[in-house]
């Protein structure tokens, strides 16, 4: 399991020192060394789409910000089908046909998501009914509970005695 | 009594989801492709780039496809077993090399042994983006129809093997 995540990250280590290194040996003639693309525009719109996306290899990372080699491929897919001229909509089927909904930060709702959706509400609710339930519980058993005759008693004895010194 | 009860019912309930999440894989995403048609490839073969494969051409015969590549240190982990597995002529496997150079696949069966019927170059990595691949080695099994009925990801284990595919292909009339 940890191979799996370990190759990926060290090709991806490798490259970029190989590019810093490239990055290096070139300053002084090019500025870019790593840019896909010159048209900003079209990089934003795929920076946008790649962000929406969870990187597979390294779960906790968006697409946009991920250096696996999976991250990097499919963000030229996504650079690639922008060119073709497909909306974000047909970007994002694209993606969730191929490795389910779990690439979507934002998980579609629907029947097996519902819980997900639902559930911190739903346990609000009961948390609140509970609370309620409670408190009005609380409530009655104060105002129903009757002192025995000597209780009563022993707190009139208190409370005149009280009042008897000056 | 009762009292006590409730909050020992709760726990039990905690440690019960607890335990089921334990035993779960967090990095095994589940494929919607299980029960979907194979996406259509042509490719290159690794021994023969001159000549193509389709997924058309492998229609009719049950198959296993099975992601691979020289620089993919877990593919060595399976590797003896599908040596192994290809000896049995249970079914064909055919091999996706994904995103590897030419050379050192090829040097690489030769050092490792060659399990597969043909192996397929993917030098772009697009057939396994099409295919959902995301942590090599991945293991496909594929129907007459050219329906995907498993997806192995990772390793192939000896238990996999055993109790998964070779039933599952059996089942399917290989």
């Amino acid at each position: 399991m940890l191979e799996r995540l370990l190759v990926p990250a060290r090709r991806a280590l490798m490259q970029v020192l190989a590019c810093g290194l490239v990055a290096l040996s070139y300053a002084a003639e090019a500025k870019e060394a790593v840019s896909a693309s010159d048209d900003p525009v079209l990089e934003a719109r795929v920076l946008a789409i790649a962000e929406e996306l969870r990187c597979l290899v390294c779960q906790n990372e968006t697409i946009a910000a991920s250096h696996a080699d999976l991250a990097v491929d499919l963000r030229k897919q996504i650079r690639l089908q922008l060119q073709q001229g497909q909306s974000q909509a047909q970007i994002l089927d694209f993606m969730v046909a191929r490795y389910g909904d779990f690439v979507l930060y934002r998980p579609p709702l629907k029947a097996s998501t519902v819980l997900l959706w639902v559930g911190p509400f739903g346990l609000l609710l009961v948390a609140g009914g509970v609370l309620v339930v409670n408190v009005r519980r609380h409530r009655r058993g104060v105002q129903t509970e009757e002192w025995s005759q000597a209780q009563a008693q022993k707190a009139r004895a208190l409370l005149d005695d009280g009042s008897g010194s000056p | 009594m009762k009292k006590f009860l409730i909050p020992l019912a709760i726990f039990l309930v905690l440690v019960g989801f607890l335990a089921i999440g334990l035993g779960l894989n967090p990095r095994e995403v589940p494929s919607p492709l299980i029960n979907k048609p194979a996406p259509a490839f042509s490719l290159p073969l690794l021994d023969a780039p001159e000549q193509k494969l389709s997924a058309q051409d492998l229609r009719g015969k049950v198959w296993i496809l099975n992601v691979w590549a020289s620089w993919c240190v877990a593919c060595r982990i399976e590797h003896p077993l599908l040596v192994e597995f290809s000896k049995m002529g249970v079914v064909p496997m055919y091999g996706l090399n994904y995103k590897d150079k030419r050379d050192d696949a090829i040097g690489w069966l030769n050092k490792f042994g060659d399990p597969y019927t043909r192996s397929l170059s993917d030098t772009e990595g697009l057939v396994g983006i099409d295919f959902g691949v995301y942590g090599v080695p991945e293991t496909f099994v594929i129907d007459k129809e050219g329906v995907i009925r498993f997806k192995q990801i990772g390793p192939v284990t000896p238990e996999v093997l055993r109790d998964d595919i070779i039933p599952l292909v059996r089942k399917l009339g290989a």
